[in-house]
């Protein structure tokens, strides 16, 4: 805050604008919408949206983290995919709780993947998690053998499952109460740990981490784990709200969830970023796809808006460290 | 030079960045086919002059004027048109294209289909490279050569462009005596061709060998410039620091204690071999040798970066077997690497969590890393180690080279370890930041630590060392105490004269 008056103080508007242009972008949206539809900014609709924005912010948060330690994950939207199957199709067989651990074993086993190859054998992570992203999608496709699943119909509203997707505590739906739990405790690690610090050291500078005596394998290996922990979290939230499941259901959600992550701010190049900024990304994110349908354009249409907005978010944060708004040198 | 007209004139010179002025009218003129050499501590602003020259930073106030026209040089590219050639400490090639492609990249000539002229480019570069004495050719892989070639090819990129002004920045930071001399010819010829020289170099006795004038800057604003026949390295210190340095070698010693790490047998593959000397609590023990003769491969080895093939390691009498850099510091050793920007520092990060890094795992209150014992151990190696910073929040990356240094030093004095391995501890400091890190040294080994110097300067080594360990070619060559060294031995033994080999 004392930096922020001071930054004032100076007159630097326009430097304050660029750096924290995403928090700027976030108010003017919500401004703009709210103006242009009466609904937009009601309760309910307020809930819907950051409701249905949960799921791809649970898996932001692990991404993030991927992120900060200078890689990426791209296998998130084909794990979603395959963890809901598997907590579906196993709810029926073996009860609820025992199919919640042995999807997120089996999904915790997946991001160990990723991390050893990427962590120990030290391979690309683009190259790695895009393999995973297909490698995945057969899995699951072996797995339910190309049928959707569902839970089955009579237990649906009985089941003590349904309460991650369709509970609410105090008002409040439960997706929304276990995304912003656990992206609180998702973010104190991240910022205030010694495992947070070693994250951003990797994602900084590897080599001077490794001079630190920070294991740096270990520490990206870890970031694979608590990735595909938060893809855990959020299959069973899907499945739980949807009792069923297609073999393709997160199908994209790679992409809309590294969205959220850039969109925030957090720099691809590793060692920056942080959890907050996921957190209004996504909600961007998320207002945007609302917004624009409540103004009545077609569903389609915020795809483009959505890449127009992201754009513009790495312009200005490019623009902000290079100190002018177009360059003729990179 | 009072006859002819200055090719390049700076005015005035004001440079503001929010809350900093660096530089404050900053005047500096450069006479066709003269070497003009460019001084000042690190934050002086040196750096800054050169980047409002090659177009990179736009000044506040002041113009710059060429062949007695002001110009506006908006961006580099304006600057090269202008005649004005940076030559980055970093360099900034290709490394997957040849020698000709990087020589004439953004201008390659077309034929008249518009393909690349492969015949005219390396009939032009060919004939530019047989002009530097250079032995490769056009098709040459640019990433398969030494530094100093690449360097070579740098210098062959500005001839190109009928360069009025080349702009050295730091050109000997990485090259051996006999590359130096090469550069020197080199600049000798361009100088004899009309081409003028900025070079900027911290090291006093090159400036004194190859500069015809020496600019002066001190905290961005202009200083003096003297005339490098008629001065002396005492008189452009003290318009550098304000002060005279005092360079006689701490001689004061502390009390030598028992051996805290030795060494038996080292090998590690070709790199070195059969490496084996003590150092003992309370010492300095100084390793000198070219560049490749083994010296930081060794460091590397003490601090678990890389496994040796044979030979044992003991710390205070006890045989240890170090497998990575945890395990080093486990066992009380500390490294301060030689390049501080690669190993030393995550520039992104705060001057506080730079220091507090390798031991961050310890200062915890619950979960939480406890803010408070962080800034006391920063606020502890600020003043300690008189660390120039504005305050604990601000980027490593900021800072200057002497202050970097300074972080780094403080974070492994802060593990408070046993042997101190130091790697080119000066390497692009300026001369006051440099005594002051001498001192320190001096100082860490008086208060009992065991310190092990890596340098390639033999004044450093001369003065900070009780012992002077000798290495060529992966050899240990000779050992000397502090009465018996001198430049001459010295120079002998990192050579292998004597040895049945020449350098």
């Amino acid at each position: 805050m004392a930096g922020f008056v001071e930054r004032m103080r100076n007159g630097d508007i326009k430097s304050l604008i660029a750096r924290n242009g995403i928090f700027v972008a976030f108010v003017a949206f919500m401004i703009a919408f709210g103006i242009g539809s009466d609904r937009f900014l009601t309760f309910d609709n307020l809930e819907s949206v950051v409701r249905s924005s949960a799921m791809i912010g649970i898996m932001a948060l692990g991404v993030t983290i991927v992120v900060i330690s200078g890689n990426l994950d791209l296998s998130v939207g084909s794990m979603l995919s395959f963890g809901t199957v598997m907590v579906v199709n196993l709810h029926d067989k073996i009860g609820p709780g025992p199919a919640i651990l042995v999807m997120m074993i089996c999904v915790l086993l997946l991001g160990a993947v990723n991390g050893f190859l990427i962590g120990f054998v030290r391979l690309n992570s683009l190259i790695v998690t895009l393999g995973m992203l297909s490698a995945i999608q057969g899995l699951t496709l072996i797995y339910s053998g190309g049928k959707n699943v569902d839970v089955n119909p009579s237990t649906q509203d009985t089941t003590w499952f349904r309460v991650f997707g369709r509970g609410e505590v105090a008002g409040i739906d439960m997706p929304i109460i276990i995304f912003f739990a656990l992206a609180s405790f998702v973010g104190f690690i991240i910022a205030f740990t010694p495992y947070g610090r070693r994250v951003y050291a990797v994602g900084g500078n590897p080599t001077a981490a490794v001079f630190s005596g920070i294991r740096r394998n270990r520490v990206v290996f870890s970031t694979y784990i608590v990735s595909a922990f938060c893809v855990g979290i959020a299959s069973i939230i899907l499945g739980s709200r949807v009792m069923g499941s297609q073999n393709n259901v997160g199908q994209g959600y790679e992409l809309l969830v590294l969205a959220s992550v850039i969109l925030g701010g957090t720099s691809l190049l590793g060692g920056s970023g942080s959890i907050l900024k996921t957190v209004i990304g996504v909600l961007i994110l998320g207002f945007i796809q609302n917004g624009l349908l409540l103004l009545g354009y077609p569903y389609f249409a915020q795809w483009i808006v959505t890449w127009i907005v992201i754009i513009l978010a790495v312009w200005l944060d490019v623009a902000a460290k290079r100190g002018r708004l177009l360059s003729p040198i990179a | 030079m009072s006859e002819a007209q200055p090719v390049l004139r700076l005015e005035g010179i004001v440079k503001t960045f929010p809350g900093v002025r660096a530089l404050d009218g900053v005047d500096f003129s450069v006479f066709p086919g003269e070497v003009h050499a460019l001084m000042g501590e690190n934050g002086a602003g040196k750096s800054t002059l050169m980047k409002v020259l090659a177009g990179m930073y736009q000044p506040n106030e002041g113009r710059i004027m060429i062949d007695r026209k002001p110009v506006v040089m908006r961006n580099p590219i304006e600057a090269k048109q202008n005649g004005i050639i940076l030559i980055h400490q970093e360099l900034s090639l290709a490394e997957q294209m040849t020698v000709a492609e990087n020589v004439f990249l953004g201008e390659l000539p077309r034929t008249r289909w518009g393909f690349v002229d492969w015949k005219v480019l390396e009939e032009r570069v060919g004939s530019i490279l047989a002009k530097l004495n250079c032995d490769f050719g056009p098709r040459t892989n640019v990433g398969s050569l030494s530094i100093a070639k690449k360097q070579m090819v740098e210098i062959a990129r500005a001839l190109t462009h009928h360069a009025k002004v080349v702009v050295f920045d730091e050109p000997t930071a990485s090259l051996t005596d006999a590359e130096k001399v090469v550069l020197f010819d080199i600049i000798n010829d361009l100088k004899s061709d009309g081409v003028s020289i900025v070079y900027i170099s911290h090291r006093m006795e090159e400036i004194f060998t190859i500069s015809d004038r020496i600019t002066v800057l001190r905290d961005g604003s202009y200083r003096g410039t003297l005339v490098a026949a008629d001065t002396t390295e005492d008189e452009v210190t003290q318009l550098m620091i304000g002060r005279s340095l005092d360079y006689s070698r701490n001689i004061e010693q502390g009390e030598i204690g028992d051996i805290t790490l030795e060494v038996d047998g080292l090998s590690c593959g070709r790199l070195y071999s059969d490496v084996s000397f003590a150092v003992r609590a309370g010492e300095v023990v100084g390793f000198y040798g070219l560049v490749g003769a083994g010296r930081t491969e060794i460091a590397e080895t003490l601090f678990g970066l890389r496994e040796p093939t044979s030979g044992t390691i003991r710390l205070d009498g006890e045989a240890v077997s170090i497998g990575s850099p945890a395990d080093a510091i486990a066992n009380g050793i500390s490294l301060v690497p030689e390049s501080r920007k690669e190993q030393g520092l995550v520039l992104g990060m705060n001057c506080r969590d730079n220091i507090t890094l390798p031991q961050v795992d310890d200062m915890t209150a619950g979960p939480f890393v406890s803010n408070g014992a962080e800034i006391a151990i920063y606020d502890m190696y600020r003043d300690r180690l008189d660390i120039k910073a504005p305050s604990w929040r601000s980027e490593v990356g900021n800072l200057s080279g002497g202050n970097q240094q300074k972080i780094v030093i403080g974070k492994w004095l802060a593990m408070k370890p046993r042997v101190l391995i130091v790697d080119e501890p000066t390497r692009g400091i300026d001369v006051g930041s440099k005594a002051e890190i001498h001192n320190l040294i001096r100082e860490l080994a008086h208060s009992g630590y065991a310190v092990i110097v890596i340098s390639s300067e033999m004044p450093e080594i001369l003065r900070v060392s009780d012992r002077v360990i000798a290495m060529y070619q992966g050899r240990i060559m000779r050992e000397f105490t502090a009465d018996e060294v001198n430049e001459d031995n010295l120079v002998q033994a990192i050579s292998g004269v004597g040895n049945g080999k020449a350098a």
